[in-house]
């Protein structure tokens, strides 16, 4: 029986991180076998589509589009040992006494199971759809999520459409309102229901405000409007709990609408498995070598929360593939148990990620991502433990949009006698 | 006094560029946002990025991008010169596709390679 020592479901950056933290790792052994298994036809995931510059800043310290991105890694990974399969899809994954099982269906191998000592998570995530959000009115062609007319655009070589509404101010929806002006359409609209962008302000700037594309802020789509195919939407403004204000309407004349409400963590196959979810980052609960609440099951990247950096998603791989060897290896000698402190959200905090500290196996240095809840100017974000503050950072601004980071050093955690709360509040100058 | 957000990494600083003598940037957390803040008020450039047709390829469309910054004036002429273009793989990234953007200097360059496939699917 073929037995693998990982299985790596996904080969986006987050696969492709985790296989070469894995390689690279000082725990690597030859006989050590890795297998990266991919539903597309190529590596690369999410990237190959955003064609757009801005990823790599912190990881390679150049500014690279998604595609350099992407081919930077499987580059790295050439000369590996690793096997690669792609155009074939994992449907379930599940504990068996030879090991995990993975049940894979693919063009070159047909319908198989394989088996591992360990898995790495990292599927990625998918849009929200918008059966999700329920807008009233009648189901004409021409809606589209924001990604999916990316692929259309940038992969395909279709447009979409010529005169577009863009619901939601997500990340994906800038950038596709720039695309598609570039490309000669015209977008009339950038709509958001609250009172601020979920987007970077970077793209805010170079994707809306350079191409003169009005963001209405307490705004939303109320309707859909059109027989074939749409022909206008109509937009009103809400009210502090998000009720549209009747008499508020706008009508745009436009042939399609598209929708940039959120990405959703890709995780079927992590329920098949048993493992436990997070119900605030829609992903699975890890600890911080991102191992998930099933022994020997790690994840990283946007299965496990949504990230707005692939730099980050690529640390985060690295870190699952350097456990999942170690966790091999370990297991053939038998793993020690240890203390585990659960990372509490404290105020304005809306979850972190790892929400768990391994205390036997924390690195130098743990990162913990995070999100606030709201805008904060000049504000201070506070670790504390037993009601004792064991370290404390300052930020000039936070955004519910961007995702915060603080790396937390093994002596300071160590501080740590239970349980640990992150927090944070606004600083009064 | 302006105020601009600078664009240059995803941290997006709120910068304050006040003209006078000299022009004076504040609110940056690294350098590169004064060399920004002082361009966007003299002559803002934006790195473009979009696709231009292949043949022979796994995709019908391969992206390129600028090799730096053109400036903003220059962004719908650079786009036109990019529809007359067709490739055939295979493409190397980083390749020339666009000697000279509208005599800047600056060329297109593909973001990304493709190897050539007998057939052409989706
Ligand atoms: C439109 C857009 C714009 C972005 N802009 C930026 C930016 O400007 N700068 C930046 O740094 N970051 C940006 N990001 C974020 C970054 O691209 C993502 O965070 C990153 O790609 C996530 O990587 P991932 O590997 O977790 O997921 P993905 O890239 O989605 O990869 C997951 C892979 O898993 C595969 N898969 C899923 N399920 C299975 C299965 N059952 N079997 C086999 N394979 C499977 C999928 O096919 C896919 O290839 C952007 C993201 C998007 C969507
Ligand atoms: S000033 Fe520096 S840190 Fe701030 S956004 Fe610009 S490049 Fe980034």
């Amino acid at each position: 029986m073929d037995k693998y020592s990982i299985i790596i479901v996904g080969g986006g950056p987050a696969g492709l991180a985790a296989a070469y933290g894995a390689w690279k790792s000082e725990k690597f052994r030859e006989s050590d076998k890795i297998l990266i298994i991919e539903r597309d036809k190529e590596l690369g995931g999410i990237l190959n589509q955003c064609i757009h510059n801005g990823f790599g800043l912190h990881y390679f310290k150049e500014e690279l589009t998604g595609p350099e991105y992407a081919e930077r890694f499987v580059r790295m990974l050439e000369d590996s040992p690793i096997e690669i399969m792609t155009d074939t899809m994992v449907l379930e994954i599940t504990r068996e006494s030879e090991g995990i099982k993975v049940c894979t269906i693919g063009k070159n191998v047909g319908y198989t199971n394989l088996y591992a000592d360990t898995i790495v998570l990292s599927m990625g995530c998918r849009e929200r759809t918008r059966g999700a959000i329920g807008i009233s009115g009648t189901r004409p062609a021409g809606v589209f999520t924001a990604g999916t007319a990316q692929r259309y655009v940038n992969i395909e070589g279709y447009m979409p459409g010529r005169r577009v509404v863009v619901l939601g101010s997500g990340d994906i929806g800038l950038i596709m309102a720039r695309r598609m002006t570039l490309e000669g359409a015209k977008v009339l609209a950038c709509v958001e229901l609250m009172p601020f962008s979920s987007g970077l302000t970077r793209n805010i700037v170079q994707c809306l405000h350079d191409y003169d594309i009005p963001l209405y802020l307490s705004h939303t789509i109320t309707e859909i409007r059109g027989e074939k195919r749409v022909e206008q939407v109509v937009m009103s403004r809400v009210d502090e709990n998000r009720r549209p204000i009747a008499g508020s309407e706008v009508v745009f004349d436009c042939d399609t609408l598209l929708l940039s409400v959120g990405l959703i963590p890709e995780n079927e196959l992590s329920k098949t498995a048993n493992i436990e979810l997070d119900m605030r980052t829609g992903g699975p609960v890890v600890s911080e070598s991102m191992e998930t609440s099933s022994s020997g099951i790690f994840a990283c990247g946007n299965v496990l929360h949504v990230h707005d950096l692939v730099d980050f998603v690529s640390q985060e791989g690295e870190r699952a593939g350097i456990s999942a060897i170690s966790y091999v290896h370990e297991i053939s000698q038998g793993r020690e148990k240890s203390d585990i402190f659960k990372l509490i959200n404290g105020a304005n905090v809306s979850y972190t990620v790892p929400q768990r500290m391994d205390m036997a196996r924390i690195s130098n240095n743990t990162t913990v991502f995070f999100r606030v809840n709201r805008v904060f100017a000049q504000s201070r974000i506070s670790v504390t433990s037993g009601g004792v503050e064991i370290v404390s950072y300052k930020r000039t601004h936070m955004l519910p949009a961007e995702m915060e980071r603080i790396l937390l050093p093994k002596k300071i955690l160590e501080r740590a006698n239970g349980d640990i709360t992150i927090s944070c509040t606004e600083e009064t100058r | 006094m302006t105020k601009l957000i600078c664009i240059v990494c995803p941290k997006g600083c709120h910068l304050q560029v006040d003209v006078g003598d000299t022009i004076v940037v504040t609110g940056h957390a690294c350098n590169r946002g004064v060399e920004y803040g002082k361009n966007e008020l003299k002559n803002p450039v934006r790195v473009i990025t979009s696709t231009v047709r292949i043949e022979n390829a796994i995709y019908r469309r391969i992206p390129v991008k600028t090799a730096s910054p053109i400036p903003k004036p220059l962004i719908r002429k650079a786009m036109l010169l990019l529809d007359k273009i067709s490739l055939a793989a295979p493409v190397e990234v980083g390749q020339i596709v666009v000697e000279d953007i509208c005599g800047t200097g600056i060329p297109f360059v593909a973001s990304r390679s493709m190897e050539r496939v007998e057939k052409a699917e989706g």
